[in-house]
């Protein structure tokens, strides 16, 4: 059965019973094997506090200093002007930037849409995947190739192929006659998000038709054939049937996904570097970091994308447990 | 009956229509970035759908420089390390979060969602003070112990889930003959784990070799950077003439490894992939 990603003990039962024969072994071993546990552990929590949970705390605390990136130690500590602060009546910081709503705009909309268009077309690939033909491995291998390209690699592909003078597909849209001159994909504003959006789509629906076709397979094959016996539609099976069934597991699919999606960099670096019409949170908050050396404003920004994704994290946890709740 | 074999036979078109749609939406621009890599120069700017020379001037281009040589041993150094820190600390935790009750476990576990979900973006600035003072700034050092913060998370996960399957008698008999947990760790359930390691390994491996933001932040050097970096930063004589050419065979020299690693072992992958998300 599919649940959240939350964590679930798959056998309750079968742990119970291992307590009552520890019980029955004596404590001693019990005490034994927490203590190892605990210590097997300790590497791991080392590692995680070491590279996660200190340069959080370090980030937060930088966005309320003025530390730079040439010298972080003396860095002085300003309190809220990173984020917002009033002087000679006019308000700065990072709440007052136009730039900086631009990104959390452009970082929402990116989000939103390109995972509809990944879970829609996820779902379509997941269903052709799951019908029986001839060769169907070789497809699914095939369906898992863009998966596997490095993201940068596949934003260069892209480029060249949305190259304005020479990309096949200005060549492809002219032969069409569907446009007379070549388009500037990656340059125009209005079209580059959707350029961006274009190759995530590409790079990311074989993740969604996979973890889809999982739970595809997991559904009981009875009342699809008794489906079939009394006439119904395939799109009314469809909706009626499959997509209730499938639901826990797209829900999974479209938190990954949006999760990965608020924090987009690398495809939007190399296919449109720093164009405003696609700068995302995690642009802004880099370029501010590294190319204006600016860590105290920068970290400012990070905090603010953290508590953004953490936020959503949390409330889409909430409702889909709520969700998976009456599923149960 | 006859309308009926039509409509099977309609189905049967429609079918096969959309999976062609679909491999070759799959598979068109890697298609197309292995077409461009065999253009000479000269013939680059004219668009074709098939291959039309076996140039492999962009090839001898890209392999003569010695920055994207270097590039790709230090990707490959990175990867590997990062996969193996990741299953050896990955493997204990598991151990413990899979096989043994205690207070304190879902916290544990929570933890571990909660890293997975970090934007890296969040942690760069704290991490950068980290990576300089243990004097790992422009050094493989440093990547493989940043990469630790998005392989890690995942290697337990999905272990932990493998761990939990393995039947119990399993452990009994050896806590019965009075092994340690360590013994029990390495005699009984390791042999047990290769499967689930090497597809842990394997998705560990890709994601490490994909990484960019850290890469890019981290290093500073041509000599110290890693092959997305390596290809993100080839440029030309000015913006707008990138050596298209160069570019692509670069590009297909790094993704062919993976594109076969995953025709080998795409049904690890898959498992592995949808064991973290659905098995939970």
């Amino acid at each position: 059965m599919t649940t959240t990603a939350t964590h679930d003990d798959p056998e309750p039962s079968r742990i119970a019973e291992q307590e009552r024969r520890d019980g029955r072994r004596g404590t001693r071993v019990r005490r034994q094997r927490v203590r190892a546990a605990w210590l097997f552990l300790l590497p791991m929590l080392i590692t995680l506090a070491l590279v996660a949970g200190w340069p959080l705390v370090r980030t937060v605390y930088f966005s309320f200093t003025d530390a730079s990136l040439s010298d972080t130690a003396s860095a002085m500590f300003i309190g809220l002007e990173n984020y917002l602060v009033r002087a000679d009546g006019i308000w700065y910081g990072i709440l007052t930037d136009p730039s900086w709503w631009t990104a959390v705009w452009n970082t929402l909309f990116f989000s939103v849409v390109s995972v509809s268009l990944e879970v829609v077309f996820g779902v379509i690939v997941a269903l052709l995947l799951n019908a029986e033909f001839k060769g169907r491995i070789l497809v699914r291998a095939a369906v898992l190739i863009p998966w596997a390209i490095p993201t940068i690699v596949s934003a260069k592909m892209w480029a060249w192929m949305l190259n304005d003078q020479f990309g096949i597909i200005n060549h492809l849209l002219m032969t069409l006659g569907l446009i007379d001159t070549p388009l500037a994909w990656t340059a125009d504003a209005d079209l580059s998000m959707w350029a961006v959006i274009m190759v995530d789509v590409w790079k990311t629906i074989p993740f969604v038709a996979l973890l889809v076709l999982a739970a595809l397979q997991m559904l009981p094959k009875d009342c699809y054939e008794a489906a079939e016996v009394d006439g119904i539609s395939p799109l009314k099976v469809f909706f009626h049937v499959t997509l209730p069934l499938i639901t826990p597991a797209l829900l999974v699919a479209v938190i990954f996904r949006l999760l990965d999606a608020l924090r987009v960099f690398d495809v939007i670096y190399v296919l449109t570097s720093n164009s405003s019409s696609t700068m995302t949170m995690s642009i802004y908050a880099r370029q501010q970091l590294v190319e204006f050396q600016d860590v105290g404003y920068g970290s400012a920004a990070s905090t603010l994308l953290f508590l953004i994704i953490a936020l959503i994290t949390v409330v889409y946890l909430y409702l889909g447990r709520r969700q998976l709740g009456i599923d149960r | 009956m006859n309308r009926y074999r039509l409509a099977r036979l309609l189905r049967r078109v429609v079918l096969w229509a959309l999976i062609l749609v679909v491999m070759f939406y799959a598979i068109f621009p890697f298609y197309y970035a292995v077409i461009t890599s065999f253009k000479p120069s000269s013939e680059l700017f004219r668009v074709d759908y098939w291959l039309t020379s076996l140039d492999l001037g962009n090839y001898a281009q890209i392999l003569s420089q010695r920055s994207f040589v270097q590039a790709i041993g230090n990707s490959i150094l990175i990867a590997v390390s990062v996969v193996a820190i990741a299953l050896l600390l990955g493997v204990t935790a598991s151990y413990s979060l899979g096989r043994v009750r205690f207070r304190g476990r879902t916290a544990v576990m929570l933890i571990i969602l909660g890293v997975s979900m970090f934007p890296q973006v969040a942690v760069l600035s704290g991490l950068f003070e980290v990576i300089r003072a243990l004097d790992l700034y422009n050094h493989p050092g440093g990547l493989i112990l940043s990469y630790t913060i998005f392989t890690l998370p995942f290697t337990v996960w999905v272990l932990t889930t493998f761990m939990r399957q393995l039947p119990m008698e399993l452990e009994e008999a050896a806590i019965m003959d009075g092994a340690t947990p360590w013994v029990t760790l390495t005699r009984v359930f390791l042999p047990l784990m290769w499967p689930a390691m090497a597809t842990t390994g394997l998705l560990a491996f890709i994601a490490a070799w994909n990484e960019f933001l850290f890469a890019l932040t981290f290093t500073l050097t041509d000599s110290q950077r890693t092959v997305p970096v390596a290809i993100a930063l080839i440029s030309g004589g000015s913006q707008h003439e990138l050596p298209w050419g160069p570019i692509m065979a670069a590009s297909v020299i790094v993704t062919v490894p993976l594109v076969v690693l995953v025709m080998i072992f795409q049904k690890r992958i898959v498992s592995g992939l949808t064991a973290g998300a659905v098995k939970g």
